[in-house]
């Protein structure tokens, strides 16, 4: 299946000489929700204005669904929705009107009923007569998403979604995002909340000073880059890490009280024989500890090992 | 999913979306937008067509009362068209919301024509509105109504031009003020809004005529009285390319992105 997003060759040069991009190559798949994960000034944010028309590449392709972002950029913008990280709204537009406005910009005639079930859904529908002045931050993000979603895309850019947003309505978001999933609509999402990518994406794109470094299968990525790690609490404090263990990757921490013994996601670990050695080595263990590796560690261990 | 069409062609439904809200917006704030105009122009003929123009001579064949009503039409027309057409686009750059007309279908010229529509609209209604209030003051004649129409248009679609122009440009609300405040206005009342530059030592009414507006309000009166300060051809002239100035204008600031996209 050709890719719904394909980003070739972009670059964004500014006139001050700064790169916030430099030669990005992606394809999003048809019905992928894809995270990309980047530490401020990454050039996330560039990226998904390229793709929306907001900022001119400097070089470089992209086509939505084949349609080219700059030849026929009516087709391609037209299947495309964007919630940006700001919460950009007019203040004095009552909800109902700011949503029907984002429909009749994109191309799309009056649907109140459309409009009607969708501000149902982002529970919206009793605040339609309000001033969007008058509404909380949680709920003028979600008339940004109804904004975004009211000319029904194909594609959708959540850009920072739940920045700022309490628990309740970032459950809420996830809800809203796999729904739309549920309905064909591709997603890419950036976040700072790595959580929210581990949740949420089927694949993880890593942005560091305009240069894609990775873009991996979430579960790919967590067994290729994640790390398990058991810690054992010593009866016991051992000075040194003895011989006869040389075979199990082990550290010694907290003084010689915690023997930590760390593997790849990937590696097959045989915990019985090292307990089992342990064991005949009187080496008394109090207590044990396991952790794998999230994303975030995977994130910041990739973001800090290649800058 | 259903896919809804995909848009190849003109956008209607974006452009309307925009002119209705550009009407929304005056509508909202109605005193503001037609009600203090009128007052001010009201003033005007309180002002200069009964307390001093009852005491002036006639003008080209008509009393000074009558004489001002196009000048007065012209100068509410300027300065509404321009912040009109200036705040509508400025705003949603104030506010950041133009993030979401720059990533929609339309063109740049379906953007020009829904704003600049939208201005004009309003300011064409609100120099009817003087109009209408003018005459409960003044007998008013016009003899070429269509011409007074064409030139009620071309002015009101030049200066919304203009005024779509400041809005990009501008930086800050101060900008916005700046030319219609310190540019338009001193202009107007030296173009001949309150009296004839026939009546001007010959030097002044030579340094008159470099003043672009003196051409546009000549014009607008002679559709009312028949008489003008210049040919009316030169002022429709003027007006033509007045107005395509400010469409190539529009039109490099889209092709560059200038003060719109990085």
């Amino acid at each position: 299946m050709p890719p719904i997003i394909s980003i070739r060759g972009v670059t964004k040069s500014y006139a001050s000489g700064f790169q916030a991009l430099k030669l990005v190559n992606l394809d999003i798949d048809k019905g992928e929700i894809f995270a990309l994960l980047g530490p401020n000034g990454a050039g996330k944010t560039t990226l998904i204005n390229i793709i929306c028309g907001i900022v001119t590449a400097s070089a470089g392709t992209v086509t939505a669904d084949g349609c080219d972002i700059v030849d026929d950029y009516r087709a391609a913008r037209s299947m495309i929705g964007l919630v940006p990280q700001e919460l950009s709204t007019d203040a004095f537009e009552t909800v109902w009107a700011t949503v029907s406005f984002s429909r009749g910009l994109f191309g799309r005639a009056p649907n109140p009923t459309f409009i009607e079930g969708l501000l149902r859904d982002l529970s919206l529908l009793d605040k339609r007569n309000s001033r969007i002045m008058t509404l909380s931050g949680g709920m003028k993000r979600r008339v940004m998403i109804a904004k975004a979603l009211s000319h029904e895309p194909q594609i959708l850019f959540l850009d920072e979604p739940t920045a700022g947003v309490d628990v309740e309505l970032r459950r809420d978001m996830w809800n809203l995002v796999r729904g739309l999933r549920e309905k064909g609509v591709t997603i890419i999402l950036t976040t700072h909340y790595i959580e929210e990518a581990e949740e949420m994406a089927d694949r993880i794109g890593v942005i560091n000073k305009g240069t894609l470094m990775l873009v991996e299968n979430k579960h790919d990525l967590m067994k290729k880059l994640g790390k398990r790690q058991l810690t054992l609490h010593l009866q016991t404090p051992l000075q040194h890490i003895p011989d006869e263990l040389r075979f199990w990757a082990l550290e010694l921490k907290a003084e010689g009280h915690d023997l930590v013994y760390t593997v790849d996601s990937a590696d097959s670990v045989d915990i019985s024989a090292l307990l089992k050695r342990l064991n005949e080595l009187s080496i008394v263990i109090k207590d044990l500890q396991t952790h794998q590796s999230s994303l975030e560690d995977i994130f910041v261990n990739l973001v800090t090992e290649r800058t | 999913m259903n896919r809804p069409a995909l848009i190849h062609s003109f956008n209607r439904h974006g452009v309307w979306a925009i002119y209705k809200f550009e009407i929304a917006r005056a509508l909202r704030t109605l005193v503001q937008s037609l009600v203090t105009p009128v007052i001010t122009t009201s003033l005007y003929f309180v002002v200069f067509g009964a307390a001093i123009g009852s005491r002036l001579v006639t003008t080209s064949g008509v009393s000074y009362g009558a004489f001002i009503v196009p000048g007065l039409i012209m100068l509410a027309l300027f300065t509404e068209s321009l912040s009109n057409a200036s705040f509508g686009i400025y705003f949603p750059k104030f506010t950041g919301t133009i993030y979401e007309l720059l990533s929609a279908p339309v063109s740049y010229a379906e953007i020009v024509i829904a704003y600049v529509g939208a201005a004009v609209t309003k300011s064409v209604v609100l120099g009817l509105i003087i109009l209408a209030t003018a005459s409960l003051f003044v007998p008013i004649k016009i003899l070429h109504p269509l011409w007074m129409i064409a030139f009620l248009l071309m002015t009101a679609c030049t200066f919304s031009l203009f005024g779509f122009i400041i809005g990009i440009w501008a930086k800050g609300f101060e900008h916005l003020q700046f030319i219609p405040m310190l540019v338009i206005t001193p202009l107007t009342f030296l173009g001949g809004a309150f009296y004839s530059i026939d009546m001007l030592p010959p030097a002044w009414r030579a340094f008159s005529l470099f003043n672009p507006i003196v051409y546009l309000i000549s014009g607008f009166r002679w559709s009312f009285y028949g008489a003008a300060d210049v040919s009316v051809g030169i002022s429709l002239g003027m007006t033509v390319g007045f107005f395509a100035i400010c469409l190539w204008l529009v039109s490099w600031i889209f092709k560059t992105g200038y003060r719109l996209k990085n």
